[in-house]
């Protein structure tokens, strides 16, 4: 009997074990699809904000096309808006050295030629949250765009002599990142070389920290520290993205100065790198038409990446070489076809990547631009890979950053981090809510398409519905099905509730009296027109003339094909406070169509956060 | 007979993420867990077992692939006959309470430990880890009732 006691009892345990492995095993199932499809949507979202930035810039040039007389201004409002393209070549009047610094400025005071003591001193600075003085920034730009001229288009280097060399992507402004890499990996030194791919600013909040970093480096050990040009290297995206906001609010009378510096000294930033001949470094990718030794010939500082924006635009060959390099991805299929996804550059197959190593004797592609959970990936049978150093990237525990070494074998190595550590929670929240915001953005139309489907208006329509409408409106490519729960409400029949999406948003501040469509025009493409905004405003004061404000906007209309007459518009900056003698603030009307949840009323301050620095 | 836990299922297409339901393209079959986690999504809870079982009707000849135009009849079937059935609460109470042989009330991280990855359908070295870190509290003991409550999933609404 004990014997048969025992053998129940080990049978008991065994069944037990199993169906806690099984319940486990589901467990952690479910957490890796809420991973993946939390990724997806910050993916989407990410990409189709990058393809409105295509939107602007063809913005600018039908600006250019259909200018119109403004009171006889008309001249100075679109020179105005293209800030004049001056040849990022020719020296800039420089005064730095007039400037005056306080004796209670106790930030590093740098001199030139810059030594160890020099960067060293910006190292503490920085993790002490100091900003550099105006005055040292500006000479740091000077001297960084001197050298860069003395650049060529393509860096060759080569590991006969040195140990290792370390590649890192995409910093965007996150100095905590660029800090742990220099803990774990040294600093940059003739020992130490390094090769920062790309991206270094936008995003992040400490860009001008980040890039006044890279600089100083480069200037100390401008043949141990190489800096390629990122996508986010460029002005338009520095509007759009973050990085001249951070400029102008951190350097307030000198901002200005600086930002020009910067347009400069990215445009003769070199595009790409090659080691020992093997090796190619390049922020986004290739195409079928990349070519290095074309790329080598060309001018790259009149080429700015963007097609709309050149007063003189350069050779149509050599802008798509550079925008081949900036914004192309990898894909697994064969073929190279146009990026649609991002509005620039290629996707190129495993068969694009085979015949340019073949034809110019390299190994190994090198690139950034994409973010990827493990900070890396390989793709392309080995032949790519993506590094990525941006650790939690689109939120907190999104993503591990990663850098890559190669030694005389050439043989990569992988190293991974992530700054800090969050639940999985936080993350999904943020990109639930990052989803919720665009459905909110496109309510008219996606309520036209649900009424197209329920004819009597009955208030709900099949699941396989409300998943077509969702992906015909906003082409996310997300998986509805899955996301459903987390949208909208589901009727007591089993189809879906789709008022509901709508039920927990709202906008911010009482909304100043406008029609709807125009309404969810503006939340819609609120980051466009606080970009057109911020150029008009060319003193940064946050106040643009009545005028301007009726002209900028009719001008975005037409060219968006959004039926808005002149009589809704001049209501609209009727409505506006006035501050002084008709001016309007912007910045305070923008924040009317700030879209807010309602469901966290109390945090408001954070999807505040959220949209203006996360953009 | 148990599938070796394959690395962090984080390598992704560099394609454009699809949906799992509505493209044709072929489900690449990085390993069973691939497949594991789109049926337990769907509110299955299978055995390691049952998921071989699954795979070999499902995949195309031995090429590791498997094709939407099978997986989606077979998965069908598979929801329509509640086939794998989710464990309730108390099921789960009495799985661990019966491992609990001092009747405790909790689990030290070794007797967990030695019954996950000696019977049953044993986890690897990597599971182990994982499940400690996740059910084990402050004092390194695993409080079950706790556990249970906060991480049973409650059915989609």
């Amino acid at each position: 009997l004990r014997v048969v006691c025992i053998y129940l009892s080990m049978k008991k345990s065994m069944k037990a074990a199993v169906l806690i492995q099984r319940w486990y095993r589901r467990y952690i199932a479910r957490l890796e699809m809420r991973r993946r499809y939390t990724w997806n949507i910050f993916q989407s979202i990410e990409y189709a904000g990058e393809q409105d930035q295509l939107q602007l810039s063809s913005f600018f040039s039908f600006m250019l096309d259909n200018f119109t007389q403004l009171n006889g201004n008309g001249p100075d409002l679109i020179s105005q808006l293209l800030d004049p393209l001056v040849d990022p070549w020719l020296d800039r009047e420089t005064c730095y050295n007039q400037i005056h610094v306080p004796e209670s400025y106790t930030g590093p005071r740098l001199s030139f030629p810059l030594s160890v003591s020099d960067t060293s001193a910006l190292l503490s600075a920085f993790k002490e949250q100091q900003t550099l003085h105006a005055r040292y920034a500006l000479q740091l730009l000077y001297e960084t765009k001197k050298l860069l001229k003395q650049m060529p288009n393509i860096i060759h280097l080569s590991t006969s002599y040195i140990k290792d060399i370390t590649i890192c992507g995409d910093l965007h402004g996150r100095l905590d990142d660029l800090l742990l890499i220099f803990y774990k990996n040294g600093l940059p030194s003739a020992d130490t070389p390094y090769v920062f791919n790309g991206d270094f600013v936008d995003r992040g909040k400490k860009s001008m920290e980040v890039v006044i970093l890279l600089f100083a480096y480069l200037l100390l050990y401008p043949d141990s520290m190489h800096l390629n040009r990122g996508n986010h290297e460029d002005h338009i995206m520095n509007l759009r993205y973050g990085f001249t906001k951070e400029v102008m609010q951190k350097y307030k009378t000198h901002g200005h100065e600086m930002l020009q510096l910067f347009q400069d000294i990215f445009s003769l930033l070199p595009v790409a790198t090659v080691i020992d001949g093997k090796i190619l470094i390049v922020h986004g990718g290739i195409s079928d038409q990349t070519d290095l030794d074309f790329l080598s010939s060309i001018e790259r500082h009149k080429v700015s990446g963007n097609k709309a924006v050149d007063l003189h635009p350069p050779p149509l060959s050599s802008l798509l070489q550079i925008v081949d390099i900036l914004w192309s991805d990898p894909k697994t299929q064969e073929g190279c076809s146009p990026n649609t996804f991002r509005g620039g550059g290629c996707y190129f197959g495993p068969d694009v990547t085979q015949r340019l190593l073949l034809r110019h004797g390299l190994q190994l592609l090198i690139r950034s631009h994409e973010c990827k959970q493990e900070g890396y990936e390989l793709c392309h049978g080995g032949q790519v890979i993506t590094i990525f150093s941006a650790s939690n990237y689109y939120e907190e525990g999104s993503n591990r950053g990663a850098y890559v070494k190669l030694g005389r074998e050439l043989v990569p190595r992988f190293y991974q981090y992530q700054v800090s550590r969050s639940t999985l929670r936080a993350a999904e929240g943020s990109a639930l809510r990052a989803l919720k915001e665009k459905l909110f953005a496109h309510r008219c139309e996606l309520m036209a398409g649900f009424l197209q489907c329920d004819r009597n208006n009955t208030g709900s329509v099949s699941v396989s519905e409300w998943a077509q409408v969702l992906e015909s409106v906003l082409r996310l490519d997300l998986p509805w099905r899955t996301l459903r729960p987390h949208l909208t409400r589901l009727a007591p029949d089993g189809s879906v509730d789709y008022p509901s999406c709508f039920e927990d948003m709202g906008p911010g501040n009482p909304l100043p009296q406008v029609a709807p469509n125009l309404a969810e025009t503006l939340f819609r493409y609120r980051t466009d027109i606080e970009i057109i905004f911020n150029i008009i405003d060319k003193d940064h004061s946050g106040l643009i003339s009545a005028e301007e404000f009726r002209h900028t906007w009719r001008l975005f209309s037409a060219h968006l094909g959004v039926d808005i007459n002149d009589r809704a518009i001049d209501d609209l900056a009727r409505s506006i406070d006035f501050n002084k003698d008709g001016s309007i603030d912007f910045t305070e009307f923008l924040e009317a169509f700030r879209v807010v949840h309602k469901l966290d009323s109390k945090d408001q301050h954070l999807s505040g956060k959220m949209d203006g620095e996360k953009c | 007979m148990c599938t070796r836990r394959s690395e962090r299922l984080s390598t992704r297409s560099t394609t454009r993420p699809t949906a799992p339901w509505t493209s044709g393209e072929l489900v690449r079959r990085q390993a069973a867990q691939e497949i594991g986690t789109i049926i337990y999504s769907l509110g299955c809870f299978p055995s390691q077992k049952d998921l071989h079982d699954f795979i070999a009707k499902v995949e195309e000849d031995h090429t590791g692939y498997i094709h939407l135009d099978k997986f989606l009849p077979a998965m069908t079937k598979v929801l329509q006959e509640h086939k794998f059935p989710p464990i309730s609460e108390d099921l789960l109470l009495q799985a661990f309470e019966a491992l609990d042989k001092e009747k405790k009330d909790y689990l030290d991280p070794e007797e967990l430990t030695k019954y996950m990855t000696q019977e049953g359908e044993p986890f690897t070295q990597e599971e182990m880890e994982e499940m400690l870190t996740a059910l084990a509290d402050h004092r390194n003991q695993i409080h079950y009732k706790d556990v249970v409550s906060q991480m049973t999933i409650k059915p989609d609404k």
